[in-house]
């Protein structure tokens, strides 16, 4: 056994309202910048849909992951090291600016400066590739919502799946048709396809917490990587000739707050917490004959804080106490190994993602409600399932190559869940059976519902930082590390404070009193603080 | 004029190349790279740039060949002049055709494509233009000389000047009696050297041969110097208010 900690994020989507938000602020932060327009580290995709670049999960054609080969074992499915450098000095798998989108602006100059005429002035849009005039025909969400749905449904790769097995399951007529949100980010895998394919080696996992970088400085801009993740979550910058991806906002998680997506989700869909798995077992789980099983495969390789001796091999290996600590606590392996209600997106490509999404329920309420039936009773909710607006097989083609088991039974849970508490609310005495049918108990049940509907700001992200000893380091402060009397300028040498000379009265130095710990803890309690209060 | 072209510029070219290549990786590793422009337009560029590449790759093997290889040694393999002739040009003239060819698709390419131009520098153009020059004179140059029968013997006059380089005592009257389109090919080919580590030439010497041996998946460690606030700064880096 050979403990590794990972920081991972499930996404409950059944909160998720595709307002985009995480998109925006993920763009504000991270991509905007020349040779990054058409870049979203963070894209909110509706499904059934083309995603983000278009059609990416057709992997006959990008060529992404992993395969097994004749022998069985894993091998890049764009080909191996020596087909690779042979094929370095150009990639024909590299989807162009235009399977994203061409970016735009809009000449708004022409608003002012006009000449005079009979026509209203308009702000025609402009290229950000080559400058020139365009016509805005794509986008990142183009598709959003459904939009040109009977154009563009039938362009989904999992429709295509889904299809050849169950022809009448996906309908785009408007009065039979389904959607969802999938808000995606880079996976962080634990067995990452693009780091494989860097001939550079620039692209790594980190040890400490298993978020895949590139290092800007080792790229050379072979563009392999962009090919090698399935997910299409690397992009490359065209102004810098970099390759550049989604962070999990490190500089952010390092100091125990949560990802700018997560921080900003209106829908406090998002969890984020560590996870310990074993490395070892890491590439015979990924090499896993049947697709199917990959799911499962993946569960066996997460190790369980609770069990002492992992507690053990984890203080062997290095990992720290309260990183141990927070995996305990880590509704993250909660949502995944206890309850099982979160799965991985695409285990077929074999790469062993750590972004993991409770699938939707939503709609089944109302739906059961409008026909007539007592839409949260327990046995109707159960029945309705498999008759889902949203096909369960469509569901398990995204989440677990198209095995329809374990979306059954996440469904299940959420549905048990949701006759329990109505039965809570209503003050009745909820029967033990609808628990026990989905294998779980009432306070358990009611557990999840707090982590999942109540989704405190707490419960939601256990995020240890990066490292205990430097804490109170990194805690905000006017005071420098050294001394303000050891260099040339501090107060105490006759320098300025913050203030400058302040009329010549020489006072301390300002300290600020909220670090971030109080600021977090004044977001997340319910009450106001005092001092607040004492204002109004 | 004969010492400064055949005695001293070789001499300048690798010192500004090796200089450049230390500077360059000390000062510029995030510019280190060919700012690809793929993303752009890939149906031409998957065509063209492996057969510039592959051809300017068998182009570079058969200079070596020519250049450091003496006469004697192929005499004493058994390979006459007149067959090394014929060799050097059929397979000479093959390979310099595919660079020819790919470096014209891909100018075009540049020149072409409204992204692709945009994205070009002066740097790049400078760059292109000695290329250009450096593959086409070559070409002109072997193919001046040469018939099917016999050829301008460089074998006799370049290499044994150039191999006099690495010795420390350049043969420069070797250089004498070569015709004028040799020479000026040789003259701009020490630019090309020269230039390379100050243009996206650079990228030649990143191939990533240790991509073979190593395993598949990198881990790295978090820089225990980037934790924590930023050290104080020296009291030079201050800024004064």
């Amino acid at each position: 056994m050979r403990p590794m900690a990972q920081i991972a994020m499930v996404m409950n989507l059944d909160k998720c309202i595709g307002c985009h938000t995480c998109s925006v602020t993920c763009k504000q932060a991270w991509t905007n910048r020349n040779g990054m327009e058409y870049v979203w580290f963070n894209n909110v995709e509706t499904r059934p849909g083309q995603g983000y670049p278009r059609r990416y999960e057709d992997q006959e054609k990008w060529r992404g992951g992993w395969e097994l080969n004749k022998r069985g074992a894993l091998k890049l499915k764009n080909g191996g090291r020596i087909k690779s450098l042979l094929g370095i000095f150009s990639n024909p798998k590299l989807p162009e600016i235009k399977d994203y989108y061409e970016p735009w602006t809009y000449d708004y100059k022409n608003l002012t400066d006009a000449p005079l005429g009979d026509d209203y002035p308009v702000a025609e849009p402009r290229s950000l590739i080559d400058g020139k005039p365009m016509k805005v025909e794509w986008s990142s969400n183009w598709d959003d919502s459904l939009g040109g749905m009977p154009q563009h449904g039938d362009l989904d790769p999992m429709v295509t799946k889904v299809r050849q097995q169950a022809a009448d399951k996906v309908k785009f007529a408007f009065e039979q048709t389904f959607m969802f949100y999938l808000p995606r980010i880079c996976e962080h895998c634990l067995n990452p396809s693009c780091v494989s394919s860097c001939p550079s080696g620039a692209m790594y996992k980190r040890a400490e917490d298993g978020i895949v970088l590139v290092d800007q400085d080792g790229c050379r801009g072979w563009r392999k990587c962009v090919t090698g993740c399935p997910y299409k979550k690397v992009y490359f910058n065209h102004a810098t000739g970099k390759a550049e991806k989604c962070t999990f906002c490190y500089p952010r998680l390092e100091v125990g707050l949560p990802t700018v997506c997560s921080e900003t989700c209106v829908g406090r869909l998002r969890y984020l917490g560590v996870i310990l798995y074993d490395a070892d077992k890491v590439t015979e789980a990924a090499s896993t004959q049947d697709e199917q099983a990959l799911y499962e495969a993946q569960l066996g390789v997460f190790l369980d804080p609770e069990d002492a001796e992992v507690r053990q091999a984890a203080e062997r290996a290095g990992i720290p106490y309260d990183w141990v600590e927070a995996a305990r606590r880590s509704p993250v392996h909660t949502l995944i190994s206890k309850y099982k209600v979160a799965l991985p997106l695409h285990p077929e490509y074999r790469t062993m993602p750590m972004v993991w999404y409770i699938p939707p329920l939503s709609p089944v309420v109302d739906a059961l409600t409008e026909t007539g039936h007592d839409g949260e009773d327990a046995d109707n909710l159960f029945g309705a399932i498999d008759t889902l607006r949203i096909p369960l097989e469509y569901l398990a083609e995204i989440f677990t190559a198209g095995d329809v088991e374990p979306v059954r039974a996440s469904l299940n849970k959420l549905a048990a869940m949701r006759s329990h508490m109505r039965a809570v609310n209503l003050g009745e005495r909820p029967g033990r059976e609808i628990a026990e049918s989905v294998g779980m108990d009432g306070p358990e049940i009611e557990e999840m519902y707090r982590l999942l509907a109540i989704a405190k700001y707490e419960d939601r992200y256990v995020i240890p930082t990066a490292a205990v000893g430097d804490a109170r380091r990194l805690e905000e402060s006017a005071v420098p590390d050294s001394c303000s009397l050891d260099h040339a300028d501090g107060p105490g040498m006759g320098g300025d404070g913050p203030f400058g000379q302040d009329s010549g009265q020489k006072q301390l130095p300002l300290v600020t009193i909220e670090n971030f710990h109080a600021a977090r803890k004044r977001q997340t309690s319910d009450d106001e603080p005092e001092d607040v209060r004492e204002q109004q | 004029m004969k010492t400064l072209l055949w005695g001293a510029l070789p001499y300048i070219a690798v010192v500004l190349l090796v200089a450049g290549t230390i500077w360059r990786f000390r000062y510029d590793k995030f510019g280190w790279t060919t700012r690809s422009s793929q993303v752009y337009e890939s149906k031409l560029l998957n065509v063209a740039s492996p057969v510039f590449h592959y051809g300017i790759l068998f182009v570079v093997v058969g200079h070596l060949m020519g250049l450091l290889v003496p006469e004697r040694w192929t005499d004493n393999v058994g390979l006459n002049e007149h067959t090394y002739h014929l060799l050097s040009l059929f397979g000479g003239t093959a390979a310099g055709a595919l660079a020819v060819l790919g470096i014209l698709l891909l100018l075009y390419r540049r020149r072409t494509n409204a992204p692709v131009f945009k994205a070009t520098t002066a740097n790049d153009k400078v760059m292109y233009l000695v290329l250009l020059a450096a593959i086409v004179l070559g070409m002109w140059a072997k193919l001046a000389h040469s018939s099917v029968s016999e050829g301008y013997d460089y074998r006799q006059t370049i290499a044994p000047w150039v191999r006099s380089l690495f010795t420390l005592q350049p043969d420069v009257d070797r250089m004498v009696g070569v015709p004028v389109l040799f020479q000026i090919h040789a003259v701009v080919g020490m630019l090309l050297i020269a230039l390379v580590p100050f243009t996206r030439l650079i990228h030649m010497f990143s191939a990533p041969v240790q991509y073979l041996f190593r395993p598949y998946v990198v881990y790295r460690s978090r820089d225990e110097s980037q934790l924590g606030a930023r050290p104080e700064r020296r009291g030079w880096e201050k800024s004064k208010l």
